[in-house]
């Protein structure tokens, strides 16, 4: 039963809304330009990503677009030399791209798909959505998740290591730039809508289930966490390019980090 | 207190029409469904509008009011500025009967092809027992009004036309309710993929902005029931699990 709705002859933009609809689509792809821009410049420099005291042996801080640091780790092996951030950086952007907020995020704000609700797409019935190639990859979110928890740890190694400065405990405004990343990751992470289906979501009968009662408090957590996913996804987003920007200064001495003590 | 208030008012069918000006006295504490039949009741009395019990309950009274999806009865005239020019519209994704009625039937069609509620078999004790904490959850889809506000908003019919392959937020809602209810023992997973078109959704929630009973219909429906088909046909892993535990479940 095919019919023509109304709003299939609305061209693209066209409401009778009169609210500025079109600034949150606009300041979303604005934050996105500058983020892809900066990202792909500083991952592309492969130098001043670490910082540590001056004469120490080793670094303090190191950017999140660099860590794990493979080319330390394994340092026989020639290719993790070449464009370090890249064996780290299609990680994290898989992992938001498949993410159903960021999701939500770019169809809106890049594809226009839609731009606003109940604002024109000037768009005929060739819409296929996620039920087709290429956004049908998005159903593998879950695998990125698993991997990501793994970049996680990372994240928790390098906040350890952001309060040891040369074998002496210490904090730094870096230390805190480090520790609002990694929080705000592991929040980020921690609300995804797989953790939460993986947890419990997937339990209809918790009364029945194996473990029921702790999977219900797990899901009931983590849905909690869940309301502000969106929240999670912009700030952990700026806190780590703003990671990379402040230890990237320090290690150009643009700027002095500041020690409390 | 009363005023006249200019409002621009859709006239005509699904063939076409226009939004046509009027002015309309507008008291203290009225709604927006107060304001349409008052124009009804004194200068337009051939104006069709659909209504039932102006208490945001019946779901009958959905329309656009400057482009913003909303239950007419529930909307306040005190909303608006005095001087505010005020635009009302049928549903845009349906074909338009008359004025601001729109033939929503197609709603009554989806709903037909959920299966409903299977009881799973009773406990040995000859009773079937469900706890209060598992049911909250599907309690919150129970609110629905089948105002389709949301159906209305979703891009996917009203920009689309995808009125053959997608059932829709509202009947992701009730699905949602079925397969997340405790005893229930049928399985629309396979139905979710296939001739609802979940897959068409793509989680921009307009749905979840516009539904007037608070449903957050992407996060608590659609998504888990994007992740329960994601399990069954989008992860290798959990289909090799289930190979090899040999269950289906
Ligand atoms: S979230 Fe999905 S169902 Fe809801 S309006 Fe958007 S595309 Fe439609
Ligand atoms: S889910 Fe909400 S918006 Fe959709 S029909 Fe039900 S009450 Fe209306
Ligand atoms: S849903 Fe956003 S990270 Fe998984
Ligand atoms: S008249 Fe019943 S919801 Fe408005």
């Amino acid at each position: 039963m095919a019919f023509t709705t109304p709003a299939m002859r609305h061209r693209l933009g066209e409401t009778t809304r009169r609210d500025g609809w079109w600034i949150n689509p606009a300041a979303m792809a604005l934050t996105f330009l500058v983020f892809v821009v900066y990202a792909a410049w500083a991952a592309i420099q492969s130098k001043y990503y670490t910082y540590g005291p001056p004469g120490a042996e080793h670094y303090t801080y190191i950017s999140p677009f660099y860590s794990p640091p493979f080319q330390e780790y394994f340092p026989k092996v020639a290719a993790f030399k070449f464009f370090p951030a890249f064996w780290v950086v299609w990680l994290p952007i898989a992992f938001r791209l498949t993410c159903y907020y960021g999701r939500k995020a770019y169809y809106r704000s890049i594809m226009l798909s839609p731009s606003a609700c109940s604002v024109g797409k000037g768009a005929g019935r060739g819409y296929n959505g996620e039920s087709a190639l290429p956004w049908i990859l998005n159903n593998l979110h879950r695998y990125f998740l698993y991997l990501i928890v793994v970049l996680v740890i990372f994240h928790w190694f390098h906040f350890f290591q952001a309060f040891n400065f040369d074998g002496r405990f210490g904090m730094g405004v870096g230390s805190l730039v480090i520790a609002a990343d990694t929080i705000l990751l592991s929040l980020y992470v921690a609300s995804c809508h797989s953790v939460r289906h993986l947890i419990g979501g997937s339990v209809d009968c918790f009364s029945c289930a194996r473990a029921g009662e702790a999977r219900l408090k797990a899901w009931e957590g983590v849905s909690w966490l869940n309301q502000y996913h969106n929240l999670f996804f912009w700030a952990s987003l700026i806190t780590v390019g703003f990671a990379d920007l402040y230890i990237r200064l320090c290690a150009m001495s643009i700027w002095t980090d500041v020690r409390f003590f | 207190m009363s005023n006249k208030m200019h409002l621009k008012v859709f006239r005509g069918d699904n063939s076409g029409g226009e939004l046509r000006d009027y002015q309309v006295e507008v008291d203290e504490g009225m709604v927006v469904l107060d304001v349409v039949h008052r124009l009804q009741a004194t200068q337009a009395p051939d104006l069709s509008c659909r209504w039932n019990c102006k208490a945001g309950k019946c779901g009958s009274c959905s329309a656009e009011v400057n482009g913003k999806p909303r239950l007419m009865c529930m909307m306040r005239m005190d909303l608006f500025k005095p001087d505010e020019i005020i635009t009302i519209q049928p549903l845009q994704a349906f074909p338009i009967v008359r004025d601001l009625v729109t033939d929503v039937s197609w709603n009554f069609e989806v709903n037909k092809k959920i299966p409903p509620f299977k009881p799973k078999p009773k406990n040995p004790d000859g009773t079937w027992r469900m706890m209060q904490y598992e049911v909250d959850r599907v309690q919150e889809f129970r609110k629905c009004l089948e105002c389709y506000l949301c159906q209305n908003v979703c891009h996917v019919l009203r920009n689309h036309g995808k009125h053959d392959v997608f059932f829709g937020p509202r009947f992701m809602v009730r699905l949602a309710g079925l397969e997340m209810h405790p005893l229930d023992d049928a399985d629309r997973v396979k139905l979710m993929r296939e001739a609802a078109g979940i897959g068409y959704c793509n989680i921009t929630k307009c749905c979840t902005e516009v539904c007037p009973e608070d449903i957050r219909i992407t996060d608590n429906a659609i998504i888990p029931l994007k992740e329960r088909v994601a399990d069954r046909y989008y992860d290798p892993l959990a289909m090799l699990f289930r190979a090899i535990r040999g269950k289906n479940r």
